[in-house]
């Protein structure tokens, strides 16, 4: 039986290292057309306009199993114009759908929380839909240490 | 769904007020991807939809994949400008609807 020497065990988990964080940047570059499908469904394939989407998540997150996301609509809720949809997807979980949410003028402000789970180092999209079709979208990054999709 | 799902919102506001409303349901939230001991794959089994009403008017509904952590917490706003009685209702893959009441009193 060969033994592993310390310094082999140290070089070979650097190069582990190495591996995943060139497999996670690679990841992160484009919509995968999963994600994107799921976000044209919901838009009917019309553009969305930056802005007006404020997320809050965690920047790194240890466990993927439960991250605390919330998003606030920055647009009024009144009769004639509310956000009525709001589109959760990520674009690197084994299936991209997250949540999708439904409020009223009766919600006073769009402002939904909730726990999701992440499976790698992958971004959150967001896209939030008025009652006059306006469309509004956002992502932004989580780098996850240990993944919440597994098995 | 043995226990009692976990509300937490006011028990009385002022008219016009947009209040905070949390929800919470014990469920493994069981995504389908996952395989046990034996590697066969377990069965997916979710909480697929949430809906909330006041007075029975909608008020916020939510559709969920399995991407949503166990033990499903949302949280979400109402512009309360009466009292009344706001019905949260849970349906989960196999059927079962789950459902909890609270009153609030406006002033």
């Amino acid at each position: 039986m060969s033994r592993i020497s310390r310094r082999d065990a140290v070089l070979m988990g650097a190069s582990v290292t190495l591996y995943l964080s060139v497999a996670d940047g690679g990841a992160a570059l484009a919509t995968p057309p999963e994600a994107e499908a799921e976000i044209a469904k919901f838009t009917g394939g019309k553009p969305a306009q930056d802005g007006k989407i404020a997320i809050d998540l965690p920047e790194i997150a240890e466990n993927g199993n439960t991250i605390p996301l919330a998003i606030t609509v920055n647009l009024p809720m009144s009769a004639d114009s509310y956000v009525s949809d709001i589109l959760v997807v990520a674009d690197g979980n084994p299936n991209p759908g997250i949540a999708k949410f439904h409020l009223t003028p009766l919600s006073g402000r769009a402002e939904v929380g909730t726990r999701i789970r992440l499976a790698a180092t992958e971004n959150v999209i967001v896209v939030a839909k008025t009652s006059d079709g306006k469309l509004y979208s956002d992502r932004k990054q989580v780098k996850v240490t240990i993944g919440g999709c597994g098995g | 769904m043995a226990d009692k799902p976990r509300l937490k919102l006011p028990k009385e506001a002022k008219k016009g007020d947009i209040i905070e409303i949390k929800t919470l349901v014990q469920h493994p939230m069981e995504t389908g991807l996952r395989k046990d001991a034996s590697g066969n794959a377990i069965p997916r089994k979710i909480i697929n939809k949430f809906s909330a009403t006041f007075n029975g008017a909608p008020l916020f509904s939510a559709e969920l994949e399995p991407a949503v952590a166990a033990n499903p917490y949302l949280q979400f706003t109402a512009k309360v400008d009466q009292g009344g009685t706001f019905r949260f209702t849970w349906v989960d893959d196999d059927g079962t609807v789950t459902t909890a009441e609270e009153t609030i009193a406006v002033t």
